[in-house]
C-alpha cells in the first residue's frame, strides 16, 4: 500500500458496468515526508474520500477485494483515509 | 488506472485463441495536463473506444479478463471507461 492525496475526479459515462456507481479518483503518490512522488494514476474509491484528503491505497489484483462479492475491473483502490502519520 | 489517449487500431489475424475476437487499441498514457508519457500500451477494448479519445486502463491481468468477459485470458491491459472530463483542483 501506499499513500496518496487526491487531486481530483474522473467523470466517465461509458464506462464497464461492473463500474456503475463508483468513484474514480485521480492520485498522487506520496513520499514518507509527504512530497508528491512519482506519476499521478486513478483509483476506485470504497470508503468516500475526496479531493485534497491524504489517503491510502493498493495496488493489483487485491484492488478489487474491497468490493467484494462484486469483481470490478481495477489495479488500485483507495482503502483509508489518513488522519496523520509520525515519521520516527 | 492510467489515463490516455487512443492512437490507434492493431490488426492481428494470428493471435492466441483467448484473444479472438477482440478489439486491441494502441493507447498513449497521458498525465494531467495532457502530454504524452512512457510507451504506448497495447489494450482491449471492451466499452467501445475510438481513435483520440481520452480514456481509462486498468493495468492489472485479472482485471483485464474480466473486462474482455473471459478468464485466464493472456492480457494485462484492457479499456474500461471513456473520460468525460478530468475534475482536479489544485
Amino acid at each position: 500500500m501506499q499513500l496518496a492525496r487526491v487531486l481530483g475526479e474522473v467523470v466517465a459515462t461509458m464506462k464497464d458496468a461492473n463500474l456503475t456507481g463508483l468513484k474514480l479518483l485521480v492520485l498522487q503518490p506520496l513520499s514518507a515526508s509527504g512530497e508528491a512522488a512519482g506519476r499521478t494514476l486513478v483509483a476506485l474509491d470504497s470508503v468516500g474520500a475526496g479531493v485534497g484528503e491524504n489517503v491510502f491505497f493498493v495496488r493489483g489484483r487485491e484492488a478489487a477485494f474491497p468490493f467484494y462479492p462484486a469483481e470490478p475491473p481495477t489495479d488500485a483502490s483507495v482503502v483509508g483515509i489518513v488522519d496523520y502519520w509520525d515519521l520516527g | 488506472m492510467q489515463i490516455g489517449r487512443v492512437v490507434g487500431t492493431v490488426v492481428a489475424t494470428q493471435k492466441n485463441r483467448k484473444l479472438e475476437g477482440a478489439k486491441l487499441l494502441l493507447v498513449q498514457p497521458i498525465t494531467l495536463d495532457d502530454q504524452p508519457k512512457g510507451a504506448a500500451l497495447l489494450t482491449i477494448d471492451s466499452v467501445g473506444a475510438g481513435i483520440g479519445e481520452k480514456v481509462l486502463v486498468v493495468i492489472e491481468g485479472k482485471a483485464a479478463g474480466e473486462a474482455l468477459g473471459r478468464k485466464a485470458a493472456a492480457v494485462d491491459a484492457a479499456i474500461i471507461g471513456i473520460i468525460d472530463h478530468v475534475e482536479v483542483s489544485e
